[in-house]
């Protein structure tokens, strides 16, 4: 199994749109044995003069990894998911995430490198909303290294 | 209570906290996170792809890690970037019934650095498994009020 070069520098356009819920943001938040009240209580978020509550500082993960699934599921990619590694991780918040937000996610391939049988691959998401006039609203950019491990790896 | 700029200083720590993981917190990060990589709740799995047993998904790490952040800054939307890198594996033993932790991660925090243009303060964490550091360059950068 080998890694397509090619990859570098191709995109995959916003597929589909995430609604942020509040039973999400409490799910997550428990997940990550979060406790602070803006990510329960929406009193207490608004009293910390947010709209609604505030998902963690990672909650962006799982729009970015359903970003990298087109990727990794990619037959051309030649990506097996079962010898996939997490490398890196990085999220730049341009604003919070707060419940009721309809996030869209644009995935960039910007870098493939050969290591051993395997390769690392970094990906970024540019995650944002869409405004009246259909302008887009950034939120977040996450961006992700991972190496599939090569056989012995 | 609400964090003044002027207050800080490099190397001050923030706190320290444990971490308790169990194979179903690990399960529970699964379903809240979509990211169902068996390696993360199948042993045999686990060890079919040549790791030492099921480890804990490096964001679940990173996810729990920056709640001393959070609870610090006094706003988890203070966090304007966060960062990190998974240097080595949570093995998470299977403890199911007994009420005892597979893996116990522990999280120190201190101010690496202050912008006072941007008025941030970047949080360095040590995060720790065993001894040894699980993530390395785990910087938090806090905006303050």
């Amino acid at each position: 199994m080998t890694i397509n070069p090619d990859l570098q520098g191709r995109s995959y356009p916003a597929a589909e749109v995430y609604d942020v819920g509040r039973e999400k943001i409490r799910e997550f938040a428990r997940a990550v044995k979060a406790t602070h009240p803006a990510h329960f209580d929406v009193e207490a978020a608004r009293a910390l003069g947010h709209s609604d509550l505030v998902a963690p500082p990672t909650f962006a993960i799982i729009v970015a990894q359903r970003a990298d699934a087109q990727l990794i599921e990619d037959p051309e990619a030649g990506i097996d998911f079962s010898r996939v590694v997490h490398a890196d991780q990085r999220f730049t918040h341009h604003r919070a995430i707060i419940a009721g937000d309809e996030l869209r996610a644009e995935l960039h391939v910007d870098g493939v490198r050969a290591m051993g049988g395997g390769a690392m691959i970094t990906t970024r998401a540019e995650i944002f909303t869409l405004g009246d006039d259909l302008q887009r609203n950034p939120v977040a950019t996450t961006t992700s290294s991972i190496l599939v491990r090569g056989e012995g790896q | 209570m609400s964090l003044k700029f002027e207050d800080l200083t490099v190397g001050q720590e923030i706190g320290k906290r444990s971490i308790d993981v169990t194979r179903q917190d690990l399960v529970k990060y699964a379903g809240a996170s979509g990211d169902f990589n068996p390696i993360h709740w199948n042993e045999a799995f686990a060890t079919g792809v040549d790791l030492p047993g099921v480890i804990a998904h490096g964001m679940f790490t990173m996810g729990s890690a920056v709640q001393l952040v959070s609870d610090w800054a006094g706003d988890p939307a203070a966090v304007v970037d966060y960062q990190t890198r998974f240097t080595k594996p949570v093995l998470v033993t299977d403890t199911t019934g007994t009420g005892e932790p597979g893996a116990v991660i522990e999280v120190a925090g201190v101010v690496g650095a202050l912008d006072a243009d941007a008025g941030t303060a970047r949080i360095d964490l040590t995060v720790t498994f065993e001894g040894q550091k699980v993530l390395m360059k785990s910087q938090a950068v806090v905006k303050l009020a």
